[in-house]
């Protein structure tokens, strides 16, 4: 036997085509997931090289960032929107690329999707235009977004050319409390590590939470590695995982599915591998997380205060701050459960799925969101509304006074209709509280599913435990 | 892809830490199906009044570094999203070089497929570059991709380290695809391979 290896370094080496030179590898690609936005200069690229897409099935598109989460029958009404879609179409059906139309039912967030068709499985490498296909990793799959170039690289070829990332173990430990969330655990690691902390590696989560976690969690705790800084996430299957996928369309299928069950089970570190960087956190010490700046490293638990910029010793997070306090409109001292919002969006790759939903209900149910708040609900895919809907979940939203919307990104970075006005505030459960990022001059608090629920209630951020 | 090997110009100081991707090219821009014409939505945010006209405090649009080649940032720069349309409005707008503390990792490889060199320093040489870029038009900055050298205008040297395949790549303008697909062979051979080992693949 070699030296013992983490679950990056077997999904790595098993994957290794060819040494180019120094530290270039060749590296196979698995699946490859294509969007609307990032996705036209590369087929564009092929079309002048007179290249084909070497593998379209392993290759999937959808659109979500520009598609309209209202009357999305009367089709894209905003003519840029429309024509990304269109392209999208286009080269889909040259390249004879698998592709899921705006009146699919199985349509959705392309992050979603993927799990959610069984077209994300262990021991994979999947890319994606877009920085949260960390989100795969979940699975034990490596997983991570690349740009453009890098997109028609793997349409052209199935590999990537690419540097080998350093190992990164952060372990969560103990059980969660009632009212935390992998939403609030992912806050919690960004803002104790930075969102450069895992510059340059792979971050494998471990620990007994994680393993505790249902996939919806571990796939919003993997989607928010790129907070960190980590291109890639990564939890080792196990019994959940494989019962998750067990029946998904693109699943293997009984024979095959059991071969594969008995190499999934290989994917974990082995006893005594190297990680370059350990971070360690207690679940059980966690209380709900909200962010009050423009980084999600802006993190706090919900009983504390906005910092001032004094606070931090580091000159340039002093800057940062001050900047920070301006955008939002916030004064160092104020209790961040006196922040009022006005807005509320529950959606997103990162919280659009049918348990995040379901926390919602429990939250809103028999309650009402208050009349200063403008509330909606977009989930992150057809099946995922339909499901909602067999469960009665949307009359439960619609009583409280909240919009149930049609899938699609929406108002996680507003490319759609769905956008915030400059000084709107939002108790949002995406993932990026950047400036403008929902809406030019709009401000973002993130936060867990039942945080936005409770905080659509109460008018401001508030703590859900105290609404039981 | 344009050749990267020496580059004197101006540098535009940007003392701000974690500059994402968002405000490098906000995504209202992202609609395009071009590569090109970004170049004048660069920092639109942060570059443009609510009416259109120019915040004259902004550094680029100050008469010394409207022609900046060069940005000396704070740290992490290039965080948050995939969008290679930040690295083409750079371009576009005429950045060959990125100079700062760290980068995010996405951006940085985006960065070397379009011709743009990102430099990694440390906190020391940062600042030092900083103050040189204030200093506006009458202090150029140099830079040296074959010997990894940064020279500011009073002739002080920084040595950077790059890795040699993506100075390869820089110093000639490579077809990355092209270098690829020479190796379809080898290619096709794991894909037998994988075939066998994992056919559910």
């Amino acid at each position: 036997m070699g030296n013992p290896r983490t679950l990056y370094d077997k999904i790595w080496d098993s994957h290794v085509v060819d040494q180019l030179e120094d530290e270039a590898y060749i590296l196979y690609i698995d699946r490859h997931l294509v969007h609307e936005v990032t996705s036209p200069q590369a087929f564009e690229g092929l079309r002048n090289a007179g290249r084909k897409v070497r593998r379209p099935d392993a290759t999937f598109a959808v659109a979500d960032h520009n598609v309209p989460t209202k009357d999305i029958e009367k089709g894209i009404t905003d003519p840029e929107s429309k024509l990304q879609v269109d392209t999208l179409e286009a080269n889909t059906a040259e390249f004879g690329v698998p592709y899921f139309s705006m009146t699919d039912d199985r349509r959705g967030i392309v992050h979603i999707i993927g799990p959610e068709q069984g077209l994300t499985l262990p021991g994979m490498t999947i890319v994606c235009g877009d920085s949260h296909t960390s989100t795969h990793g979940a699975f034990g799959s490596l997983a991570h977004g690349i740009g453009t170039s890098e997109v028609e690289h793997v349409l052209a070829t199935q590999t990537l050319v690419q540097e080998k990332a350093k190992n990164m173990r952060v372990t969560v430990k103990g059980e969660i409390p009632l009212g935390v969330t992998a939403k609030d655990i992912a806050l919690a690691i960004i803002g104790k590590i930075g969102t450069a902390g895992g510059t340059g590696h792979v971050i494998e989560y471990a620990g007994d939470a994680v393993r505790s976690l249902s996939m919806e969690g571990r796939m919003t705790l993997c989607n928010m590695t790129i907070e960190a800084g980590a291109r890639a996430g990564l939890i080792a299957p196990d019994e959940t995982t494989f019962e998750y996928i067990k029946g998904r369309p693109y699943a293997p299928k009984a024979g095959a599915y059991e071969q594969a069950v008995a190499y999934w089970k290989t994917l974990k570190s082995d006893e005594g591998a190297h990680f370059n960087k350990e971070v360690e956190l207690d679940a059980s010490e966690l209380i709900p997380y909200v962010t009050w700046g423009t980084s999600p490293e802006d993190a706090l638990p919900i009983t504390g205060s906005v910092p001032a910029p004094a606070d931090f010793a580091d000159e340039g997070k002093r800057g940062a701050a001050e900047r920070a306090l301006k955008y939002m409109g916030l004064t160092a001292g104020m209790k961040l459960s006196d922040i009022e919002v006005d807005h509320v969006f529950i959606g997103s790759c990162t919280n659009g799925r049918i348990e995040d939903l379901r926390a919602v209900a429990k939250i809103v149910e028999g309650r009402k969101v208050k009349d200063t708040v403008n509330a909606i609900i977009v989930p992150g895919s057809g099946l995922v509304k339909i499901q909602a809907e067999a469960e009665g979940l949307d009359k439960i939203f619609v009583a409280a006074g909240f919009e149930w919307r049609q899938p699609g990104c929406s108002m996680c970075l507003a490319m759609n209709p769905d956008k915030l006005a400059p000084g709107d505030r939002c108790a949002s459960t995406s993932n990026r509280n950047f400036e403008g990022r929902q809406g030019q001059g709009g401000r973002t608090h993130l936060v867990s599913p039942a945080m936005a629920a409770a905080a659509a209630v109460t008018g401001h951020l508030t703590d859900v435990r105290e609404l039981g | 892809m344009e050749k990267f090997n020496k580059l004197t110009a101006v540098a535009a100081p940007m003392p701000l830490v974690n500059i994402d991707t968002d405000m490098i090219i906000p995504k209202q821009y992202l609609k395009t199906i071009q590569r090109k014409g970004l170049g004048k939505n660069l920092f639109a945010e942060m570059r443009y009044k609510d009416d259109g006209s120019e915040q004259e405090d902004f550094v680029l649009n100050q008469p010394a570094y409207r022609n900046a080649e060069i940005l000396i940032a704070g740290d992490n720069f290039g965080c948050g999203s995939s969008r290679e349309h930040a690295p083409w409005a750079l371009l576009d707008f005429g950045i060959r070089c990125v100079i700062s503390t760290s980068f995010a990792d996405i951006f940085h490889n985006n960065c070397f497929r379009n011709g743009i060199l990102p430099i990694e320093v440390s906190q020391e040489d940062l600042s030092k570059l900083m103050e040189d870029a204030e200093r506006g038009a009458n202090a150029t900055i140099s830079i040296d991709l074959e010997a990894q050298e940064i020279r500011g205008p009073d002739g002080g040297v920084i040595q950077f380290e790059i890795d040699q395949f993506n100075k390869h790549c820089l110093l000639t303008g490579l077809d990355e695809i092209g270098l690829t697909l020479k190796k379809e062979n080898k290619v096709t051979e794991y894909e037998e391979t994988r075939k066998m080992q994992q056919p559910w693949l």
